[in-house]
């Protein structure tokens, strides 16, 4: 296993792999999170696609990824990384590959397979100690097909499916805890806007075997209603309310990467978006700002 | 080699080991359990190299085939019934990817009700998706047919992954005798499997199955694997033929009994053909020149073999194992559709379902079957369709019928549990 490299701003890969010129709507912090991601894992990938606004990276006949892809359904992506790693190893194996030419093997879906429909596929994928790296980009919500909510929307948030004067009933699903329950090799939540955290966690994730889990919170400009140029001043106001916590999961132990101890207000990351407009015009709603931010209270209660 | 005894499941999980697949994607399902313990027992013991994983479900199950034979290695793999509805999504998106793999379908009656005997509309149900299909009616023919598909599937005019089915119970718990061809002699029939440039290595980055934008290029890949499942009656033959030399067993995209002098012929798929074969052997003593025209190759449908076997006859008789809910039999439409306008098209087309559910279909019903096939050609009037059912059977539904009626009133709420007749008359319902 290789000694961490990335320990400053200046460590971070300056040259950049992912191509430029995607679909992806501009402002999309799902790409700004890939774009980092791609840059510590390299070329030497074959990215298991799930349907979900990525899917449109990879468009006959252009693709932004100078490895490999491989497209399956929205519902099993980890599946198509077991076939794939299984096949890599078999061949290997028998000597039809040479060392050299082996891949990592890693998923790239959305919120909302990876905490719905997927997420029986990625439950058995750990249970099987699959060697893989599983990205999961969450725009808290179906963005692909218009945002309607999925179980990773945020509490209150307006969604093409909850609408009305409040939003999403539902808490935002704890997929990270669902995933280190399974005890993978790894866990770890990142943000693009956070890049140095990132690049060290996917450096030691690629640098783990077994199945290693990364969800990216990614702004999403389209989905929840705000102006592009916002993304990463979003991000770092998810991370600086402790509403999007930075930690991992290994060794059995969960660690927080950073932790904010002056916490901001939830109202300074809730106002910036259109889909908790809601919560402050045309009449404000304490009850339901006091609730989002006595559970992330409590949440970092129980932390420090 | 003497032949062996084998299930029909046996001779399945043989073809596998024959065929020396590398990788096997499982999920258990009655009455297909029976191939992955076999070859899981072989793999654990190391007396068949390759490796088994049991996924969740068969949507992933099929994911991680497709997605290995992208790869680059020989994949088989087993279902059956919900199981193959359950992969649905996948079986027409690993066919979209080319990726060529042998799946063995062990047909089995789909719910609801819920049951576990055998009918074919688990397999007509992936008649679309782009799996080539292979229909069998005897245990040998299982192990053949999975050898067999192999070639089809790799074949570079094909790449398309094939579907072999054998029938639930009938097949996949009967044991017959069954030759093991040597592993020598398989090998020089099919050589060690080339994925060409479709494959993943870090030397080579590959994208596949992509998104397309537009109809335009939809249409063109969708087409494109249509016509290499339509080459896929030539390669067939080819195949067929070199199997015929090496093994002695001849294996024809559509098998005639018989058919040479026949003036009707029935028309049918999968195991209960062997009835029909029994038949027309007993209806030929009688007199009656019968015969069989039984399809072992569905997708491509040989439409050119059919005709000919059909041709200048007076009457077909199909019969579907099989029932598409609101249009009537598969195999009946699909037949009618391929034979319109042709020359020599028998002008007598009869269709009867029977067989749902495992339910057998008796020599009675056969000759049944000639008798209003042999009305319809001298009154040129054909009668509808219609569903082999006893009057036997229709009175012990009714008595089905009677004791779940008796079991709600007796159990209806506010009734109490069960009340004795004494009761029941002094408390009369309207
Ligand atoms: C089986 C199935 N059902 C529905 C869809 C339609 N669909 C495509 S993308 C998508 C949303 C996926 O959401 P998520 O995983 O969060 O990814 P995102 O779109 O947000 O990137 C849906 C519902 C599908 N492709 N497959
Ligand atoms: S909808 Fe959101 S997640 Fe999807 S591409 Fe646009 S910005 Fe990115
Ligand atoms: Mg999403």
């Amino acid at each position: 296993m290789s000694e961490q490299r990335i320990n400053r701003m200046k460590d971070l890969p300056s040259t950049h792999l992912l191509g430029t010129g995607t679909p992806m709507c501009s402002g999309c912090g799902g790409l700004e999170a890939l774009h980092q991601i791609y840059d510590v894992l390299g070329e030497k990938t074959v990215f298991v696609n799930a349907a979900g606004c990525m899917t449109l990276l990879s468009v006959y006949p252009f693709t932004p990824f100078r490895g490999s892809w491989l497209y399956t359904a929205m519902a099993s992506a980890p599946a198509g990384a077991q076939g794939v790693r299984d096949a890599l190893d078999i061949l290997l194996q028998q000597g039809r590959l040479r060392p050299e030419e082996d891949l990592d093997v890693v998923v790239l879906t959305g919120d909302g397979s990876a905490n719905g429909m997927g997420l029986s596929a990625t439950s058995a994928a750990m249970d099987r100690n699959l060697d893989f790296l599983y990205i999961c980009y969450d725009n808290e919500g179906y963005g692909n097909t218009g945002q309607q909510s999925s179980s990773a929307t945020p509490h209150a948030a307006i969604t093409s499916t909850s609408g009305g004067s409040c939003g999403y009933p539902g808490y935002k699903k704890d997929l990270f805890s669902i995933w280190a329950a399974h005890g993978p090799a790894y866990v770890a939540t990142v943000i693009g806007s956070e890049p140095l955290d990132l690049a060290r966690k996917i450096e030691k994730a690629r640098d783990l075997q077994g199945s290693r889990m990364i969800i990216a919170l990614a702004p999403c400009p389209t989905g929840w209603g705000y102006d592009p140029k916002d993304s990463v001043e979003i991000g770092r106001l998810a991370v600086k309310t402790g509403i999007w916590p930075l930690k991992e999961y290994i060794d059995g132990q969960v660690v927080h990467t950073r932790i904010p101890h002056e916490r901001a207000h939830v109202e300074d990351y809730l106002r910036l978006q259109g889909r908790f407009a809601h919560l402050f015009t045309p009449q404000a709603d304490p009850a339901i700002v006091a609730d989002i931010q006595a559970r992330v209270d409590s949440y970092w209660d129980k932390v420090v | 080699m003497p032949p062996k005894l084998l299930t029909g499941n046996a001779a399945a999980a043989w073809g596998a080991r024959l065929a020396a697949v590398d990788y096997v994607p499982a999920f258990p399902i009655t009455p297909q359990t029976e191939i992955i313990e076999i070859l899981g027992a072989w793999l654990d013991s190391g007396e068949m190299p390759g490796r088994m994983v049991t996924l969740e479900s068969e949507h992933s199950m099929i994911t991680a085939a497709g997605a290995a034979a992208a790869t680059g290695v020989r994949v088989f793999s087993a279902t059956s019934s919900q199981g193959l509805l359950y992969a649905m999504e996948m079986l027409y998106t690993v066919a979209g990817w080319r990726a060529p793999f042998v799946l063995v379908n062990v047909s089995r009656g789909l719910s609801a009700p819920i049951t576990l005997e055998a009918d074919h509309n688990d397999v007509l149900a992936a008649r679309d998706s782009g799996f080539l299909q292979l229909h069998c009616a005897d245990c040998q023919e299982v192990l053949d047919s999975v050898l067999l598909a192999y070639r089809l599937a790799e074949d570079p005019l094909i790449r398309l992954p094939v579907l072999v089915n054998l029938d639930g119970f009938y097949l996949s718990f009967t044991r017959e005798p069954v030759s093991l061809p040597e592993a020598e002699a398989v090998r020089g029939f099919l050589p060690p499997f080339d994925p060409r440039d479709i494959r993943f290595a870090a030397n080579a980055p590959a994208s596949q199955a992509v998104a397309v934008l537009g109809g335009g290029p939809y249409s063109y890949f969708r087409y494109e694997a249509h016509l290499a499942a339509l080459n896929g009656v030539a390669v067939y033959e080819r195949v067929a033929a070199e199997f015929n030399t090496l093994f002695g067993r001849q294996r024809d995209a559509v098998e005639c009994y018989k058919t040479i002098d026949a003036e009707i012929v029935f028309y049918m798929i999968g195991s209960f053909s062997t009835k029909a074969r029994e038949a027309v052997d007993r209806l030929r003593d009688a007199g009656q020149k019968v015969g069989l025209v039984r399809p072992r190759l569905l997708r491509p449908f040989p439409a050119g073999h059919v005709l000919t076997a059909v041709a200048g006859k007076q009457g077909i008789i199909v019969i579907d194992q099989n029932l598409s809910i609101g249009l009537g039999g598969i195999l009946y439409t699909e037949l009618l559709a391929s034979l319109y306008d042709k020359p020599g098209a028998p002008p007598v087309v009869t269709s009867f379902i029977g067989g749902l559910g495992g339910r057998d279909i008796s020599p009675q019903e056969f000759y049944h079957m000639l008798t209003i096939t042999r009305q319809a050609i001298a009154s040129g009037s054909v009668p509808p369709p219609r569903l082999l059912y006893t009057a036997g059977e229709l009175r012990e539904i009714r008595k089905l019928q009677a004791i779940a009626q008796v079991e709600r009133e007796e159990t209806a709420p506010g009734q109490g549990p069960i009340r004795d007749s004494n009761t029941a008359q002094e408390t009369p319902r309207e």
